[in-house]
């Protein structure tokens, strides 16, 4: 155990001399979720929409206003006719059009039916299944106030969808949890590996291998000061999602310390697997990059769900250690899930962590024989 | 010096194979206690592969190594509690001061809080660093981390010291009293096993052994390894044509061959009865130019190559 002190205090001197290290273990992290954060957004707003009002009546006009007025949609030309209204596509004037055929009004008020046509353009999907969305909503509240009988009038069938966790389906709330993830992940797979590759180049690495050091002291010596970073890096990244990204915290923080630090210490143990294959620190950063980087972004859930995935690929993902926290993460601080329901995310972690670990001292004790 | 007949490393028929290479092939050897024994042969003729097996770092293919009275195969934790270990790069850690390398080292070899003391203020003597213990070890000049590396290496008072090229890149002077210090730990009963590329400083080693391409070539006292010369007298021939010298004297039938020192030719002659004088002479009759001419003792280098040569032409009459 006092082997182990020595070289965490060792490790932990060094550290704190080499400021450039500790600055970019800390910072860095903070910066790529400001970068991040800012950038990746699902939100569709201020979609440009060309109106093609044939009506002109007060009617029609109440419809065009309700689109504008929504916020979802921003004003962008009148076109006068079809062909128009597919120039403005093509040359993306416009990425909707609405048009309202002669006649509309008097149908309106004359409790006949009255289509209204939106033309939108397919060649970004996402945004496509968006705007039909705005759409149709936006129709169905001016449907009912230009219904004959006003507000009164109850149609026999309504749905009224309530979204929980996430009223205005803000996109960045389901993101920003994946990109902690993703951020702390490669700080902390990278710092335990180039720390070691490090020493290896340096030449200390022999010099340790060649006294009485257990392999256990120097796991735990070198991977507890990396585990206080990794820590603090953490909270200054969830600190700054909450006040910048309006991330809420609806579950106890106890929770997401244990799940934090299950996920950090797996990371770690990641990079002291990955320093004892990589003998430069060039080829260590390139493999942390590779396995922290790739897996989290594309096979945890983050961005796209694990449930659309083929399922050869719905497998690998259980390999993938964010894919719990990311269960765990969005569970506490989106919808103040308790811990136990986190359980089996939980017991994941600790398989995964202890399994690296366990493969890394493998690998480091058979170096030194 | 004390128990100068007890065997401090005690190899038998140590072989080590990575796949197919065959990096130690059969070699034993005794070191006694508190020798200075040097451990001689040129890059990859197999002392590294050779120390790193009697330090317990790798595992030999076959044969034993028994080191402080340990062998290295069944117990190489215990092997490392007795050695100390310096390489040739003085692993200190840059970023760290004096001090704290000293207190690091001294954790790793699990000294207790007053050993650590006692073992701190000897190292900081020993290694002249009074007054820069909070100096980082990086600012400090090659002759002082190398005693630094060196006394960290020796905090645990261990009984057998390996010293892998520990003078690699370091000024005459530092040289020089850095063997001092060796000197002053082997009498006082450490053993050391070092191995150099400076056959200057293998002269300062009580013996000596050469590998060459596995195999242990020649061992002894310095006397008696120099003693492949004692019916082959050596001529040192100084001359700024070297390259003619060599050629002329090599077309002698007395000469068995020649070799390149510095700005002199050193020619080994194949009996005792030949004269410098009459090798002058010859030289003379062939109009090659020449400063001086004596017979010279030979130095380790020539044994050295004598024996690598030698060496070879065993292994290409075997194959």
């Amino acid at each position: 155990m006092n082997k182990a002190l020595a070289v965490y205090r060792k490790e932990l001197r060094q550290i704190a001399r080499d400021r450039r290290t500790l600055l970019i273990l800390i910072f860095v992290p903070a910066f790529f979720l400001l970068l991040y954060g800012y950038a990746l957004n699902f939100d569709i707003r201020h979609v440009r929409l060309a109106v093609q009002d044939r009506d002109g009546s007060p009617e029609s006009r109440s419809v065009v206003s309700a689109f504008i007025n929504s916020g979802y949609f921003d004003f962008a030309a009148a076109v006068y006719d079809a062909r128009e209204a597919e120039r403005t596509l093509d040359i993306n004037d416009a990425r909707a059009v609405l048009v309202i055929p002669e006649g509309f009004g008097r149908d309106v008020r004359n409790g006949r039916v009255a289509p209204v046509q939106v033309i939108i353009s397919g060649d970004n999907a996402n945004t496509a299944t968006a705007v039909l969305g705005y759409a149709g909503s936006i129709l169905r509240t001016v449907n009912e106030e230009l219904t004959p009988g006003g507000a009164d009038f109850v149609p026999p069938l309504s749905v009224e969808p309530r979204i929980w966790y996430n009223p205005e389906l803000r996109s960045t709330l389901f993101l920003v949890p994946g990109l902690i993830a993703y951020i702390a992940m490669i700080t902390a797979v990278a710092s335990t590996a180039l720390s070691i590759v490090r020493e290896k180049e340096i030449g200390t690495i022999e010099q340790i291998r060649m006294a009485p050091l257990d392999t256990f002291s120097f796991v735990v010596g070198k991977t507890i000061p990396y585990f206080i970073i990794a820590l603090a890096s953490a909270a200054l990244i969830i600190a700054a999602s909450m006040l910048l990204f309006g991330l809420p915290m609806r579950g106890n923080w106890i929770s997401l310390l244990i799940a934090l630090s299950l996920f950090l210490i797996g990371a770690l143990a990641t990079g002291l697997l990955i320093s004892t294959i990589a003998d430069t620190q060039q080829l260590a950063f390139q493999m942390a990059l590779l396995i922290s980087l790739l897996p989290t972004i594309m096979l945890s859930g983050f961005i796209f769900p694990i449930n659309s995935m083929p399922r050869a690929l719905q497998i690998i993902t259980h390999l993938v250690p964010a894919r719990y926290f990311l269960i765990a993460l969005r569970g506490i601080v989106l919808k103040g899930t308790a811990l136990r329901p986190l359980l089996p995310q939980l017991a994941a972690l600790t398989v995964y962590a202890a399994a690296m670990l366990g493969l890394a001292s493998l690998r480091l004790a058979r170096e030194r024989v | 010096m004390r128990n100068t007949q007890s065997i401090a490393i005690d190899v038998k028929h140590l072989t080590r194979r990575f796949a197919e290479f065959v990096a130690v092939n059969d070699v034993s050897f005794e070191v006694r206690t508190g020798e200075i024994f040097g451990f001689l042969g040129s890059n990859g003729a197999g002392k590294s592969t050779t120390i790193r097996m009697l330090c317990g770092l790798l595992r030999p293919s076959s044969g034993t190594a028994v080191v402080g009275g340990i062998d290295v195969a069944a117990d190489p934790e215990g092997v490392k509690r007795r050695i100390g270990y310096m390489s040739q790069r003085f692993s200190l850690y840059e970023l760290l001061t004096v001090d704290q390398n000293i207190r690091f080292f001294g954790g790793v070899y699990g000294l207790s809080t007053e050993q650590l003391e006692t073992r701190r203020a000897f190292v900081i003597d020993m290694a002249g660093l009074r007054g820069r213990e909070h100096s980082l070890a990086r600012d400090l000049a090659g002759g002082w981390r190398q005693r630094l590396a060196l006394g960290c290496a020796i905090l645990h008072e261990p009984a057998i010291l390996f010293l892998d090229e520990p003078t690699g890149g370091v000024d005459p002077l530092s040289r020089r009293q850095f063997w001092r210090l060796i000197d002053a730990l082997a009498s006082s009963g450490v053993t050391i096993l070092v191995t150099t590329h400076y056959l200057d400083e293998a002269e300062r080693c009580h013996r000596v052994t050469l590998i060459h391409a596995g195999r242990l070539a020649a061992i002894g006292t310095i006397p008696e390894v120099k003693r492949v010369f004692a019916e082959r007298p050596i001529v040192e021939v100084r001359t700024a044509r070297a390259i003619e010298t060599m050629q002329a004297l090599d077309a002698m039938p007395v000469v068995e061959k020649t070799s390149l020192f510095g700005t002199a030719v050193h020619a080994v002659l194949k009996t005792s009865g030949v004269q410098a004088a009459s090798i002058a002479d010859l030289l003379k009759a062939r109009g090659i130019p020449f400063e001086g001419i004596e017979r010279v003792e030979p130095s380790l280098e020539d044994v050295f190559l004598d024996v690598v040569e030698r060496a070879e032409a065993q292994r290409s009459v075997a194959s």
